[in-house]
């Protein structure tokens, strides 16, 4: 999908303690994540399935959505899911799994965290359900630094799983979906605040340009 | 004049916290929670120790609860707020509340009832101490922010 140059990674934070809740909250804003905190896994799957309703609708019928749900579906996105590992009800462990057996859930990196050491038989099962990686609590902002390999590496799969699907794409299809990320573009260069020493028309033609690369697969450069 | 008691309310503020650590009440996590307060979330160890006071209180009750029940004391309920304390107690930095809620936990799991009785009385003495000493501490920040206020419109002038 569109990828803005200054857009923020969003990650999805899960833990049913409030005070873990404000620190791995805290830890990520001070890392410039966009944060979205839920205190169960079944509230975690709900959100990530509204995720899919938007996504789906996007597709399914793009000349009705509207430029400004384009940019509500991007906002929605999840980059990452980090949750603990032990909660009532739904565990980390059974959220990790219900989202790596989501066909389009499952190419999101979960980090898994835990206060205490989990015994290896359990930390082994996570890791080949397709956890990335476990945090000891409490979380530093040492481990917050260690998740953007997690995200560029899922983010550069998806790109090239979305560059083979859009291939696939017939004509009018293709042709209605370059209008509305031109559409995009231009709201989103208006909309845009002015980073500091930016030119603000320099950066918006270089994504334009690297947008046509990235999402069409072929290459027209403009 | 300002100035001075700004960096005596400073000095105090660092005193009380060496002493805190020495002693182990407080372990670097407090620091790392001071680390992540700034501009955009100035009041973020005061927020987080808060909710911290209100849970540690509540499950401190039901723990004493559970303990007065002789007849079917709920162990395992009993383990499960003591996992709550001690996560919770552990994210703010709170080392010795949750060394007691450690060995607490180790009489629950045998159902040793005197064990626990005693663990919880070690539990509250240590939580109230805790609480104390923070309550000091965000004191004497306060009076420092405040002093630090006044002397901001004559810096100006």
């Amino acid at each position: 999908m569109v990828m803005a140059a200054d857009s923020q990674f969003h990650v999805l934070a899960v833990d049913d303690s409030l005070i873990d809740r404000k620190l791995i909250e805290r830890l990520l804003k001070t890392s410039s994540y966009q944060v979205t905190t839920v205190d169960s896994g079944s509230k975690a799957l709900e959100f990530l399935g509204l995720i899919e309703e938007h996504q789906h609708t996007n597709f399914k019928s793009p000349s009705s959505s509207s430029s400004s749900s384009n940019i509500h579906h991007q906002e929605v996105e999840v980059n990452l899911i980090i949750t603990d590992y032990c909660m009532p009800g739904m565990t980390g462990f059974d959220l990790l799994k219900k989202v790596k057996e989501s066909t389009s859930l499952r190419n999101i990196p979960v980090v898994i965290m835990s206060s205490e050491n989990l015994p290896s038989r359990i930390s082994s099962r996570c890791l080949e359900e397709g956890a990335e990686e476990f945090f000891l609590k409490p979380v530093r902002l040492c481990d917050v630094n260690k998740l953007k390999p997690h995200i560029m590496k899922t983010k550069f799969k998806d790109q090239n799983q979305e560059e083979e699907e859009e291939e696939e794409t017939t004509e009018t299809e293709f042709e209605s979906i370059e209008k509305q990320q031109q559409q995009q573009q231009i709201q989103m260069n208006s909309n845009n605040k002015r980073k500091a020493g930016m030119d603000e028309e320099g950066v918006g033609e270089d994504r334009r340009r690297r947008i046509r690369y990235n999402s069409n697969g072929v290459a027209t450069v403009n | 004049m300002l100035g001075f008691s700004a960096d005596r309310l400073r000095a105090d503020m660092n005193r009380l916290l060496a002493l805190l650590f020495h002693q182990g009440v407080l372990d670097e996590q407090f620091l790392q929670l001071q680390q992540l307060q700034d501009e955009s979330s100035p009041n973020f160890v005061l927020e987080v120790v808060n909710i911290y006071f209100q849970e540690s209180e509540r499950l401190l009750k039901s723990l004493r609860a559970l303990l007065i029940e002789r007849e079917l004391t709920d162990y395992k309920k009993m383990g499960n707020h003591l996992n709550q304390l001690m996560g919770s107690s552990s994210s703010i930095g709170a080392n010795r509340v949750r060394n007691v809620c450690i060995a607490f936990r180790a009489n629950s799991e045998q159902s040793n009832r005197a064990g626990c009785l005693r663990a919880l009385e070690v539990l509250e003495h240590e939580y109230c101490y805790l609480k104390s000493k923070l309550h000091e501490l965000f004191q004497i920040e306060q009076q420092r922010v405040l002093g630090a206020g006044v002397r901001y419109p004559m810096q100006q002038n």
